[in-house]
């Protein structure tokens, strides 16, 4: 029976010739992540183990990115825990706040994570690599700190279901619409367990940061990973980032998928996940009349320099509305540097935005533009739970940064077409 | 092992920012998340439940964010297993690792009812609704992720396998 692309990897870092759905195996791991707020519970939990160092200083990453730079003094605790830990064990691949970046925009830019890898992280949307063709995935802080310190992690063999995507996405249409889509049509548990393999003439059509952001929300409907096949982009991304060797691995023809799904790319319209799941999406132009209060465009989902091309893009030479915070937060160090030499920061501060140091900040509702009861927000981040960027009683719609900068400055739920472009 | 409790019932993707919001995950101490579980669905929770109290709830429990803090919550509430129609991966995976008994059973988690009095018998699976009368039973671990429950976790786990 044939593999799918992520069971070749599994079965190659577990040194079995193959494996198959519902198998039990314990694989290899080429890097382990933690940040902020899960590396402290994992440091806890493998003092409890008899072996103390890590198995290779090299392929652990430690990132405070949640509430770093230190937003109190508990959080000032934990990052100084994190800190100290990669210390005592010369952990290459800390990140210190001037160095640190969100760390699934840090991570593929530094280079630390390339085809063929596998990757846990304690952090859910750890799946964001899977756009560089590497098996990736989110853990709790125990699984992680065990990973740190074996160099391996159990899995079960995920099935998959196939995403088959054609054809070529439509102007101010980004990775974000593809996956609001896939969510809106499948549900937040409709990928449950399983891994959700894009392919596809249309993947062509799809830039890597587009292929990141569609990545990274796999998690949001529930799946254990996201696989992107790898492709000339996809080599050219790792040769300019990264020195590490990289491994293709193909899906086998015959191999078997749960479910297929196709979805033409020049057919999706600017889409947007109103409260309080993911998978309640509706294009904007059903949305109907919705006013903000702040915009978000920033996260590991969007974060990265086409978000901020997209924004400026369309807010060159105009203003947000009287009353809208609008928050820009670019993804890494490089980025923000990257977006002041191309004139973009000079274009948000301009239209009336603000531009913070790299965090994830609000979109976990940890500071930074924490939302008051009743208040609304358009975000490029990922989640729009119950409370997830402030109050119970605020609101978060989910959209592309195309979607986000056009609503900032209407001041209500927008797409840049209502802008004239 | 047996669990028997009072049931707090809830619906669907109960996500882990309600079951812990992040403004408290500046704390990792159990005690002091359990006095905000559930705190943004159900902010009476942490009044009303008891020690060895159960939780049930319909499809994809916990999910969201892969923060531990989530189940170390419950656990330190009290709660002595949750029952659920299906559980988020990242939450099923911490649950076990850190030693909170979680089932996976669609009929009970359509049918128990909050208050009702459930008892779980973990070594067989079985769930029984003492206040329905009823009894349903649960999906076993497989082996391998018993070993894990047996050693009372992945620490220990580990630990164990290095020794032999």
């Amino acid at each position: 029976m044939g593999m799918t692309m992520t069971q070749k990897i599994l079965a190659a870092h577990a040194g079995l010739p193959s494996v198959e759905a519902g198998q039990l195996i314990e694989a290899d791991l080429d890097l382990v992540l933690a940040n902020d707020i899960t590396g402290p519970v994992a440091i806890h939990e493998v003092e409890k183990l008899n072996k103390k160092t890590v198995f290779d200083k090299d392929k652990v990453a430690l990132v405070p990115d949640h509430f770093a730079p230190n937003k109190d003094i508990k959080s000032a605790e934990h990052c100084k825990c994190v800190r100290e830990y990669a210390k005592e064990h010369d952990i290459t691949n800390y990140f210190e706040v001037g160095e640190m970046g969100i760390e699934h925009a840090l991570l593929p830019e530094k280079g630390l994570i390339v085809a063929g890898e596998t990757c846990i992280g304690a952090d859910s949307h750890t799946c964001t690599y899977g756009a560089l063709g590497a098996f990736s995935t989110g853990v709790g802080s125990t699984d992680m700190g065990c990973g740190m310190i074996t160099g391996q992690a159990w899995f079960k063999v995920p099935s998959a279901i196939k995403v088959v995507l054609k054809g070529k996405p439509k102007k101010w249409v980004s990775g974000k619409d593809v996956i609001l889509h896939l969510i809106g049509m499948i549900g937040v548990d409709g990928a449950l367990y399983r891994s959700l393999e894009f392919t596809g003439d249309g993947v062509a059509n799809l830039s890597m940061d587009d292929r990141f952001s569609i990545a990274n929300m796999a998690i949001e409907a529930g799946a254990k990973n996201g696989i992107f096949p790898v492709d000339e982009k996809t080599i050219a991304y790792m040769e300019e980032h990264s020195k590490k060797k990289y491994t293709v691995y193909e899906a086998d023809e015959d191999a078997v998928y749960d479910e297929t799904y196709e979805i033409d790319l020049s057919t999706l319209e600017p889409t947007v996940a109103f409260p309080h799941l993911p998978e309640n999406t509706k294009t904007v132009k059903e949305a109907g009349e919705v006013t903000i209060d702040q915009v978000v465009i920033g996260s590991c989902t969007n974060g990265r320099i086409e978000d901020l091309r997209t924004a400026a893009e369309i807010l060159n030479g105009r203003k947000v509305a009287k009353g809208i915070r609008t928050i820009v937060i670019p993804a890494t160090q490089a980025i923000y540097l990257q977006a002041m030499e191309e004139g973009l920061v000079k274009i948000f501060i301009e239209a009336g935005a603000i531009v913070s140091t790299p965090t994830c900040g609000p979109c976990l509702g940890g500071y930074m533009g924490i939302l008051a009861a009743g208040e609304r927000a358009v975000s490029t981040t990922n989640r729009n739970f119950v409370g997830r960027m402030g109050h119970v009683d605020s609101e978060v719609y989910l959209a592309s940064p195309a979607v986000a900068a056009a609503s900032a400055v209407t001041g209500k739920i927008s797409e840049p077409s209502e802008l004239g472009i | 092992m047996k669990a028997c409790g009072t049931v707090h019932k809830y619906g669907d993707n109960v996500d882990t920012d309600v079951i812990i919001p992040a403004r408290y995950l500046n704390s990792s101490d159990p005690k002091e998340l359990a006095k905000s579980c559930m705190e943004d669905i159900d902010p009476e929770f942490v009044n009303k439940v008891k020690e060895g109290d159960i939780m049930v709830a319909n499809k994809n429990f916990g999910c969201g964010s892969s923060r531990e803090h989530a189940p170390i919550a419950i656990k330190a509430s009290g709660i002595s297993c949750v029952i659920a129609e299906t559980f988020a991966r990242i939450f099923y995976r911490n649950s076990i690792n850190i030693g909170l008994p979680i089932i996976e059973c669609p009929e009970a988690a359509k049918e128990i009812e909050a208050g009702d009095t459930v008892e779980v018998d973990f070594d067989s699976g079985m769930i029984y609704d003492r206040t329905k009368g009823t009894e349903y039973k649960g999906q076993a671990f497989p082996p391998f992720m018993q070993k894990i429950i047996k050693a009372e976790g992945l620490i220990n786990y580990i630990n164990e396998k290095n020794q032999a």
